[in-house]
Formats: C-alpha cells, structure tokens, sequence
C-alpha cells in the first residue's frame, strides 16, 4: 500500500482536511513501537513535536506553509535547538545546541516538523553504524544485517516507514550508501548547494548535507526549501535554486546520455549487484536513453585520496573535543593537557581515534607533501575525469555499494575492508558534484540494491528526474520486515 | 610504510590522545596498512598537477564571501557557558596550565 505522497499529505495539511496533531502522533508512535527493534533514534520528541503540530494546525498562514505537518528526522550531527546533539559520541554529552542548523530552520519555517534525532555512526565515520557509542541502528529489512552508514538511522526510519523524509549528512558515501542498503532514496547535493551551518564538522572539503525519501518526488520537496545561499556557511554558493519538484515530474530528456563506465563494474563488486545495474541500464534504454561508455581513470584511486583527505581535515576539525566549553570532561587530570588527553581518549571510540590518528600522520612535519598534497594532485585529476565525463554525458550511472547489506561484525576488525565499501561514493565528494541512490533492486536473500546516478555541478535538477523516470518505469515496491502499517 | 607502536604514541601525542597499551597493538598494523594502501597513489606523475585545494565549485568559487563588518547579536555569556563542564564567575576554568 504506498503512502500518501509528500506532496499529498502537505497540501492536505495545509488545507486543513488532514489534522497535523494526527499525522505527527501517528509518526511518533511508530517511532516509539519499532525504536525498540532498530535502536534508529537516539532522541524521540514526543511532546515538542506534538505542539508544535498544534500550532500548526491552528496557524494563520497554514495554507501557505510549503511542508506543512510533515514528520522528519534528523541526523544527531545536525543541530536543532532544544534537542540533543551527540554525533554518536560519548564527548560530546547530552550537548544541546542553542540554535538550529539553517537547513533545519528553512524546514521548521516551511511547517515540517522534527520527531527526534538519528542514530549514526561516531561523528559520522562509519559504513555500518557499528561506529556508534549508542549501538548499532538495525536495518529493517535483516535486524541480523547493518543499515549502512553513517546516516543509518535516518536511512532506517524512512524504509521502515515512519517518517518520509530524514536529513543526514554525505562525506564520504554517508547518505547514499545506507540508502542504497536500507532500500530507499538517498540525495548527496552540490557541493554548496545546502548550508553546512549547524552541521557538526568532519571533512569540511567533503560534508554536504543529505536528504533520504522514498521517492525522487519527495526529495525535490525538501530540497527546494533548503538549498540556497546563507551568509552564515561561506561555502554555499549563490546559485538559483529551481522549482525541484516541478523539475523532477517532467519526462527524462529525449536526448538523455547516460554514462557507464565498465572498468567500474569488474573486479569487487557483488554478482547480483551486477545484475540489478545491467537490468538498470536496459531500464534506461527503455526509457530511451543513450547508453555512452566513459572513463574515470582515476577513480580506481578515490579511496586513497579520500582517506587522506578526510582524515586530515577530521583530525583538525575534532581538536575543538577538548573537554573545556561543552560535552564530557575527564576527571581528575593533574594538568590541562593530560586533561585534553585523557577526555579525548575516554571520550572518542577506536573508529575516530584511528582516524584523527591517521589524518594526525599525513599531516605530520616531513608526510605533508607525501600524503596530504599528492592527495590533493590526484583528487584535481579526478575533478578532470568528471568534467570530460560529463563532456559525453548527461550523468553516470553506478552501483551505490559493492554489496548488499552486510552481517553485524563481518569487516569490523579490518578498517580498509570497510573503507572499500565507499569506493563508489567517494567520488561524488572528492569532485563536489551531486549523487543520488535509487533502489534498484533485490537480492536472492531479499535486501535491497541501490544503484547511484552522479551528474555534474548543479544537476541535481536532472539526476532527480533520471530517477523518478526510473522509478516511474520500475517502481520499489517491496516492503522491509520491519515496517509501520498503518492500514492496522 | 610500516608504522611501528613508537609511531603510534607519538601520533597520538600531536593528536592529544592518551591511548593504552592494547589500542597501540591494534592501530600499529591497521594504520600500517592504511598507509600502504594510501601509497599507491606514488603510481601517478603529478608532477605537473596543480592541488584541488577545497571543495568549491566554480559558482561556489565566485560567490563573495565577504560581508559589512557589522556588529550583530551573539549568544552571550550564559548560554556559551551553559553546557560548560567548570564554569566559574563567567570564564571556562580548566586544570592548572603550567606545572
């Protein structure tokens, strides 16, 4: 049975037809009911939430209200004032930001409503949410198997049902990757595209914020509301942000390229992985697309660029955990910096410790040039790739992931098998241009596949529509093990 | 390049962690391997390559991102020291500096 659509459900609101108060407490019960099973919020506002639904249904611009009564969760590195933020972390407390993130006040002002925050891997470093402090979210569809990560949480709460729309944050694949596990949309936007202010800093080079929907549709709804210029994130660029929505329903270019690169789809990758892209590019010659081979030569190379990159704007962007203005202090310290030390090591877990060490090294007196600059040269030859790419093509279709959902464990004792789960994503990032997972797909033991579609800068108009054509043509329409039903 | 536990310690010291004796065995090899991983990018002449020093993109590039230098409102002293773990009559106090 699908859900109502965004568009539907808010317009209803909006018109006064369908109550905010019911639509929100529906989503927050569900929350509560299935939290048990996937341990995907790490905050429930239950009562925030609920007057604030009240105060929409009773408001005078009501009708004006572009997202009006729409349930939403966020990512817990994201703030929203008068909710914990805790980015999966011990250090940080029970932290509570005194302002909103700009994309949540752009939501909040267009009448969505936050029910709670997201469970994630620490500081959002993780592909399987095993990096939280909190335990892990569980992926609704195999409890034994992982949501992917970082972003596990919102990826989860979205397949399972319960909101239609979450935030969460894209550095390396963190939005995309749970989303192509969890069976759901995942949008990493524009370098730019969507304010960063009140997102907690990991690669700054590389953090965009994300959205997770269940259809291209819905994703275009909260897209326009957030992206734009804010004076308060000097990296997002003055661009005009188009009517997404509107963008997305039309029909896929008649002349639409799109581009596959071979050498991407050999060695690692998972054979029904493979299989649901070669039925995804038969879909896009259905659609009548033209199929165009490209090349990224060094693409084969993203996953050493990026953890050097990554790594070392993490390392300098986690000094600020000191134990002194906010969050957890070590007790007992003799001096300040045994007190610093000792609060970062109580405070962080291995995953962060690993790579605010290793990003620590590149940058170290005499590996600068070794690591961190070279990183630097490789990643300007892969922006280079992108650009002749997309010379050919309109944009370039991928699997998100090497792999369906993996078992809890599996690759938490080698880092570098986990880092290779990003090996498509990364890329997206290192060259700044947007991405988005779409499922595609299912594997012989029933979880989901994602493949990504990648377009150049400010295409998010474009790669939307390749994905609500596709989904138009194919739609997802398996339903995960865990799932609210709301026909009961 | 191998990164022996002495690397280790004295990554940690620049990092500000205080790691124990089992999380050095770990990172040692693991690091290690990372770092060798990383290392093949030496496979590619970059020599006259120019660094990608950001993220910006072209429009990002030029957007100013300058403003008027004016005076605006701040969260002021209670609420920057309110989740302070010492606060003490209006500053962050922290252990002694100098031993």
């Amino acid at each position: 049975m699908p859900s109502k659509s965004t568009r539907q459900l808010t317009e209803s609101i909006a018109r006064g037809e369908t109550s905010a108060r019911a639509t929100i407490e529906s989503a927050v019960s569900a929350a509560e009911q299935l939290n048990d099973s996937l341990n995907a919020f790490l905050e429930i506002d239950r009562n925030g939430a609920l007057s604030r639904a009240e105060a929409i249904d009773t408001s005078a611009n009501r009708e004006s209200l572009r997202l009006a009564g729409l349930p939403i969760a966020i990512k817990d590195n994201i703030c929203v004032k008068g909710l914990q933020t805790s980015c999966g972390s011990r250090i940080l407390g029970p932290y509570h930001p005194p302002y909103n993130a700009t994309a949540v006040d752009r939501l909040l002002a267009a009448g969505a409503v936050v029910i709670g925050k997201t469970n994630c891997d620490e500081f959002a470093m993780g592909s399987s949410n095993e990096n939280s402090a909190f335990g892990p979210v569980r992926n609704p569809w195999d409890v034994a198997c992982v949501p992917g990560g970082s972003s596990g949480g919102s990826a989860a709460v979205v397949a399972a049902g319960i909101v239609p729309v979450a935030l969460g944050s894209d550095t390396g694949g963190s939005v995309r990757q749970p989303a192509s596990l969890c069976g759901v949309i995942g949008l990493k936007p524009t370098y730019g595209r969507i304010s960063r202010y009140g997102l907690v800093a990991f690669g700054s080079s590389l953090d965009q914020i994300g959205i997770f929907a269940r259809s291209a549709a819905d994703a275009a709804a909260v897209l326009e509301v957030m992206a734009g210029r804010d004076p308060h994130d000097a990296t997002t660029a003055d661009v005009p942000v188009p009517a997404y929505v509107s963008e997305t329903e039309k029909d896929l270019a008649a002349n639409f390229r799109l581009g596959v690169s071979r050498a991407l789809l050999g060695d690692g990758l998972n054979d029904e992985v493979g299989h649901a892209i070669a039925d995804a590019i038969e879909a896009y010659r259905e659609l009548g697309a033209e199929i165009v081979d490209i090349d990224l030569p060094h693409a084969k190379y993203a996953i050493a660029v990026y953890y050097i990159i990554a790594t070392a704007e993490a390392s300098s962007n986690l000094a600020r955990y000191d134990g002194v203005r906010y969050g957890f202090r070590a007790e007992e310290a003799p001096g300040l910096r045994d007190m610093y030390k000792r609060t970062r090591e109580e405070g962080f877990g291995p995953e962060v410790k690993r790579r605010i060490m290793l990003g620590t090294y590149v940058l170290s007196a005499g590996y600068y040039d070794a690591y961190y600059l070279k990183a630097q040269k490789v990643r300007a030859l892969l922006r280079q790739d992108f650009a002749k790419a997309f010379a050919q093509c309109d944009a370039i279709l991928t699997p998100t992931s090497p792999t369906p959902a993996f078992k809890f464990g599996e690759k938490v004792d080698d880092p570098l098998a986990m880092y290779l789960n990003d090996i498509y994503t990364v890329t997206a990032n290192l060259a700044g241009i947007p991405g988005i997972s779409v499922p595609c797909g299912l594997s012989s033991e029933g979880l989901p596949i994602g493949m990504q579609l990648l377009g150049p800068y400010w295409s998010e108009s474009a790669i939307l529509r390749a994905a609500h054509a596709y989904e138009t043509l194919r739609p997802f329409t398996a339903q995960p093990q865990i799932h609210v039903d709301r026909n009961r | 390049m191998p990164i022996t536990e002495a690397d280790i310690e004295k990554i940690a010291q620049l990092a500000h962690l205080e790691i124990s004796d089992e999380e050095r065995k770990m990172f040692a090899p693991q690091i290690s391997e990372i770092v060798t991983y990383v290392e093949q990018l030496n496979e590619i002449d970059t020599s006259s390559v120019e660094p990608a020093l950001g993220g910006l993109t072209p429009e990002g590039e030029a957007t100013p991102a300058d403003r008027n230098d004016e005076v605006q409102p701040s969260l002021g002293q209670k609420i920057a020291l309110d989740q302070a773990p010492d606060p003490a009559a209006g500053h962050f106090r922290v252990p002694k500096v100098l031993g």
